[in-house]
């Protein structure tokens, strides 16, 4: 394993912005793993963490398969990470929103371009990620429908689900858009949680991870195979929206099958205590994603539900 | 009169609520026209603010030479602005990347489906917006070149400084902008000052510009001022981005909308606890600084300003 400097950048008073990577093996670039690019990421830079720790002791165990280069970079943003602030620390921009980025251009359209710089060759490329709302997820690789993709691929993880997500304009400045323009492999890994660590999700990812560069023939890693992975577009989830503002309380978890009509959670009423909301499975399915935050808004999708094909 | 153009609770005892105040001609004829004056989409941009009152109080002063609709919309991010947030507050999102939004989205996609449900069919939208908490801004407006056609008439008659047509990006298609000229509701966006404060004297030009853009449209039969010619730009070739080049403090030498020769400087990045100078910042054209930093802390990268060349005498 070597540790070296992707990318970095002096500051004024803060220590130097230091994008740090590490790399296994020498070679061809097969595999490029990127962990927390936003500031609340930190199921994100743990699951990236633990892939260093177990890639580490597979090196010393000699099942890195010679010629295939690997580069894990656990965080693209310690900045954000140490002031515990989403988005870039000075102008509040996501990296995640900057890609390629420019050299010439701004702070983080340069952070962008200097890590993308780095990165961009890689065979595949990995990327653990995060939902613009806060929320708990069914762990599941994620691919952009960009005409590139390859859901084949994808199911090699053998995690419980793929979906292909619809692009929608903001996205072609994702890492993971870019990655595919630019002919990697690209798949983000979403586990349950963001900004608490939840190591059950994140040890199934890491799984899913060396499964995939198993069968790629980048490592040697002989474990179960996973799910068959179910493919499904976010177009053909069905959400559940809440006509209330309020608490929220569900009653059902990420993960759990739920009937038609089956109750799924209350709203109540925030002074009165009274439940003025109750959300009720309007399908056969499983419950794919759940807001996790105690308030909700009214017309919020709190839960997506995948339908059961049986 | 006052009119809330969406609303919906709030999780704790609070009722949202977007509101606009439509005057009008006491006596509306057929074919009349409407113009749409809006502001803060971005919660930290409050020039806007005064341009609304300022063109209230001098419409009500005349208000018989009124021939049309006004629409004034003061705040479609009312959170943000309540809360000095950019975005909107909870959702982390930028609301300018929200539109034209979905009636049965969620909060945010519903109250952007609102806004342009009821502003399309305006035969004019000013957008006003005020840069950022970083940049200061000569009052300008941009145009996606593919709208310019229809756009750049408007906006010679609206007495900015500085017009920019620059190109299109899938990123843009999201704004509220875009998302109304493209089917067909002209918005012009104005740019103008910086973030959290108010310039009164871009206000007022700004509202010379309205009055003399109602009058064109004939929602407006009072006298106007003329308005000024502004400096047409349509060639990427022609702005010029400063960047800093190393983490710092900026300390400006020169005064925005000043013309400078290749080669004067334009300011310092200074590192206060070595007391060295860390970079000086200087022209690399002949040209006219349009866009000048300022908050003073910069990274390496930051925008320290954009100049336009070509433009001298």
């Amino acid at each position: 394993m070597r540790k070296v400097t992707v990318y970095e950048i002096k500051g004024l008073y803060r220590d130097d912005f230091r994008v740090n990577g590490y790399e296994f093996g020498e070679g061809e670039k097969a595999v490029c793993i990127v962990g927390s690019m936003r500031g609340n990421e930190i199921q994100q830079l743990y699951c990236c963490s633990q892939m260093v720790r177990k890639l580490k002791q597979m090196e010393q165990d000699g099942k890195l398969v010679s010629g295939k280069k690997i580069l894990v970079i656990p965080c693209v943003n310690p900045y954000s990470m140490n002031t515990q602030k989403r988005f870039w620390s000075v102008d509040n921009t996501d990296i995640n929103r900057m890609f390629p980025g420019y050299s010439e251009g701004e702070t983080t359209q340069r952070i962008a371009e200097g890590v993308f710089a780095v990165i961009s060759e890689y065979q595949f490329g990995i990327q653990f990620t995060s939902f613009y709302m806060p929320g708990e997820f069914m762990p599941h690789v994620r691919m952009m429908g960009t005409g590139f993709e390859d859901t084949g691929l994808a199911r090699q993880f053998g995690m419980p689900y793929v979906v292909i997500r619809k692009v929608r304009p903001y996205d072609t400045t994702t890492l993971n858009y870019n990655w595919q323009i630019w002919e990697t492999q690209a798949f983000s890994i979403y586990t349950t949680t963001t900004t608490r660590v939840d190591k059950k999700s994140a040890g199934e990812a890491m799984r899913g991870i060396l499964n995939f560069l198993n069968k790629q023939g980048i490592v040697e890693y002989h474990s179960h195979d996973g799910y068959i992975s179910q493919v499904v577009k976010d177009t053909d989830m069905v959400s559940v929206r809440t006509n209330r503002s309020g608490l929220f309380e569900p009653t059902v978890r990420v993960g759990d099958e739920v009937s038609k009509g089956q109750k799924l959670a209350y709203i109540y009423d925030s002074f009165e205590g009274e439940v003025i909301d109750e959300l009720t499975a309007p399908v056969e399915g499983i419950v794919f994603f759940m807001h996790s935050e105690p308030l909700t808004y009214s017309n919020t999708a709190v839960f997506k539900l995948v339908v059961r094909n049986e | 009169m006052i009119k809330t153009v969406a609303s919906m609770e709030l999780p704790v005892g609070e009722k949202f609520k977007i509101q606009k105040n439509r005057i009008e001609a006491e006596h509306l004829t057929e074919g009349v026209k409407r113009i749409s004056i809006v502001t803060g989409i971005h919660g930290d941009e409050l020039e806007g603010q005064y341009v609304c009152f300022e063109l209230l109080r001098r419409i009500r002063q005349q208000e018989e030479k009124l021939a049309g609709i006004v629409d004034i919309y003061p705040a479609l991010n009312p959170l943000g602005i309540d809360s000095i947030t950019r975005g909107i507050p909870a959702f982390d999102l930028d609301m300018n990347r929200l539109f034209p939004g979905n009636r049965d989205g969620n909060m945010t996609e519903y109250l952007a489906s609102e806004i342009i449900q009821d502003i399309t069919g305006s035969d004019l939208v000013l957008d006003i917006h005020a840069s950022n908490i970083f940049l200061t801004e000569i009052p300008q407006i941009r145009i996606n070149e593919l709208h310019r056609e229809k756009l750049v008439p408007l906006a010679m008659e609206s007495n900015v400084d500085f017009i920019w047509v620059h190109g299109a990006s899938t990123v843009l298609e999201a704004t509220f902008a875009h998302s109304l000229n493209s089917i067909g509701t002209p918005v012009l966006v104005v740019e103008m000052g910086v973030g959290m404060r108010i310039t009164k004297a871009y206000g007022d030009q700004m509202v010379d510009g309205i009055f003399h853009l109602m009058e064109k449209l004939g929602i407006w039969t009072g006298n106007v001022t003329p308005v000024r010619a502004p400096i047409l730009s349509d060639d990427p070739e022609d702005v010029v981005y400063l960047n800093a080049s190393v983490g710092g403090v900026f300390l400006p030498d020169v005064r925005h909308w000043e013309r400078l020769r290749k080669g004067e400087r334009i300011g310092r990045i200074i590192h206060p606890l070595s007391g060295e100078v860390l970079d000086e910042v200087t022209s690399p054209v002949d040209g006219i600084l349009f866009t000048i930093r300022e908050y003073p802390v910069v990274d390496e990268g930051s925008l320290v300003g954009r100049l336009l060349r070509k433009k001298l005498e």
